[in-house]
């Protein structure tokens, strides 16, 4: 497959122009070469949807995979553009870091794409050793240390769950495959009760990677500790991936009615706890980094809304909903990263006042907070929108009605920094927002807006 | 050599099960409830190997050969594992002098 080939030898690529002290081509190639792989993607689109798999029917690059792939590919472009001057500034290894997040987007696109769980267990692995190494890349900063444990410790706790979860629906089936785990489930009169204990396992371990609570307490502290470049990869990248993954194996293989009976309940239950101890933490933070962590657990509770009324609809729903939290958080990061690089901290009153001194950095800024909360006119509300029209299409009007509930909180705390900026006067000089930053914000800004002006292109999709 | 052949493919799968499903829950609960960074680790090993060994029961009950490769993937990713593992463990050390996860509360709400 030419996009994972490109994107593991540009990672090579990268790690021998370190070598030989080549600090300055370093980020030009790595961008370059994502353009390239994100041109190879558009290539697999294929209008007619029949794609056959590859590998020996280990991965189907089907359009939902061109989809997700090149979502995670344009995002870690936007990121990567926001570490220009950011890691010189906090490890002497350059090229690692570039070298690094290019394996783990490999990982990512073997997830997107995978139609074998041998090959989900070894993207997501790709995927999560890589971060791991990311995570406590600054050796000496006792923060990032202490995330980097916490994430490894839970992180290889959770593939134990994955894992076992896998043996037990290969054990029942024989197989595995995805579509000869759908046939098996559609042939056999009885399904073996470890085939049921296999879905409640690897439900458990895919929402440990995703974070949804109540597996989610590892998040707040990692994405904290981490560098808050790649507490942005793994907050938006990441997390689209891992639904990507999530929504594969649910839709292709476990989809029949007499599963979904036994699933879904679960599922309701994940979702509610995430929407509801994600926003009310969120609302006592008093840092926005943090908030920003547990606002991603509130997110990860709608996007469930997704698998629990799966449907051939819940592919774009999924899609349109995770670009939308994708975009809007990038620019929250960059606006975190000015922030905290001139001003060393992150707490809400350093953006006081910010309003006046930085126009362009406060405006794009709300317009992803509202994006975020979901107010109309930007992409976050129709994504919210799609999830609970499933939501009602499949009769969980209780849920609808909590969702909407934790989505006015959310409007709260959202605000805050919003409220900071525009309302709230400081003696403060003005912020240098590099030209980089500035295309990275304006640019996702745009998007968002234009997602949610006119929501029929990127929902249509797939 | 025959007989002992004989006899352990004469041990019913549930058996297999059972105990892997034992092996495992000792794996989390050695996790959950021990404190040192690296005894964790070696819990989280014991959930992995759990895995294998139920993989390859699982393999020879269907007589189908995928569960035993399936074996050498999760194998050669729990050695990658255990290095980046060790590695973040040896540099917390350096820092802080312990393994004991306790001295890690820094980050707090």
């Amino acid at each position: 497959m030419d996009v994972i080939i490109t994107i593991s030898l540009l990672a090579i690529l990268v790690l021998y122009l370190g070598l030989f002290k080549a600090a300055k081509a370093l980020l030009p190639v790595t961008l370059v070469g994502l353009l390239v792989a994100l041109g190879l993607t558009f290539n697999h689109w294929d209008l007619a949807n029949n794609t056959k798999s590859i590998f020996s029917g280990m991965l189907l690059f089907n359009n939902f995979s061109v989809a997700f792939s090149a979502l995670a590919i344009i995002s870690t472009f936007l990121i990567l553009m926001l570490s220009k001057d950011y890691f010189e500034r906090i490890s002497a290894n350059v090229a690692e870091y570039y070298t690094i997040i290019l394996f783990a987007l490999t990982g990512i696109i073997i997830i997107a794409s995978y139609h074998n769980l041998s090959m989900l267990f070894i993207g997501i692995e790709i995927m999560s050793v890589s971060l791991y190494i990311l995570t406590g890349i600054k050796k000496r900063d006792y923060a990032s240390n202490e995330a980097a444990l916490k994430y490894f410790l839970m992180g290889a706790f959770s593939t134990g769950f994955l894992l076992f979860g896998i043996t037990l629906l290969y054990g029942a089936s024989g197989s595995f495959d995805l579509t000869e785990i759908r046939n098996y489930v559609a042939s056999s009169e009885e399904i073996s009760p470890i085939f049921y204990a296999g879905i409640l396992l690897s439900i458990i371990g895919l929402c440990f990677k995703a974070g949804a609570a109540p597996f989610h307490f590892w998040t707040p502290d990692v994405y904290e500790g981490a560098p808050t470049l790649i507490t942005a990869f793994m907050s938006t990248v990441v997390k689209t991936a891992v639904f990507a993954a999530f929504l594969r194996l649910f839709y292709i293989s476990l989809s029949s009615v007499t599963l979904q009976e036994f699933w879904v309940p679960v599922l309701v239950v994940l979702a509610s706890l995430s929407l509801l101890i994600g926003n009310i933490t969120a609302v006592y933070q008093q840092h926005f980094k943090r908030m920003l962590a547990y606002s991603s657990i509130s997110h990860v509770g709608y996007l469930l809304f997704a698998l629990i009324a799966l449907s051939s609809a819940s592919d774009s729903a999924v899609f349109l909903y995770a670009a939308a939290y994708t975009i809007a958080s990038i620019i929250a990061f960059a606006a975190l990263m000015v922030v905290q690089k001139q001003v060393g901290n992150d707490s809400f009153d350093n953006f006081n006042g910010l309003g006046r001194k930085n126009p362009l950095l406060a405006l794009t800024l709300t317009i992803s907070m509202l994006s975020l909360a979901g107010i109309p006119l930007t992409a976050g509300f129709i994504g919210k929108f799609m999830m609970f029209t499933g939501a009602l299409s499949t009769y969980h009007t209780a849920l609808t009605v909590f969702a909407v509930l934790n989505a006015i909180v959310g409007v709260f705390y959202y605000l805050r920094v919003v409220v900071a900026m525009y309302f709230k006067d400081a003696e403060r000089n003005e912020l240098a927002v590099p030209v980089y930053f500035k295309i990275v914000l304006v640019v996702s800004t745009l998007a968002t807006i234009i997602i949610g002006v006119y929501p029929g292109f990127i929902a249509d999709l797939i | 050599m025959e007989s002992i052949t004989n006899s352990i493919q004469g041990v019913p799968l549930n058996h297999y099960i059972l105990f892997c499903a034992i092996l495992f829950s000792i794996g989390v609960m050695g996790v959950l409830i021990r404190r040192n960074a690296i005894v964790i680790f070696m819990s989280v090993e014991l959930m992995l190997n759990a895995v294998n060994l139920l993989l390859t029961a699982f393999s020879v009950h269907h007589g189908d050969a995928s569960g035993q490769v399936f074996v050498f993937f999760v194998m050669a990713l729990a050695a990658a594992e255990v290095a980046v593992g060790l590695a973040i463990i040896v540099m917390i050390y350096r820092n802080t002098s312990s393994t004991d996860i306790n001295v890690l509360n820094r980050l707090k709400w």
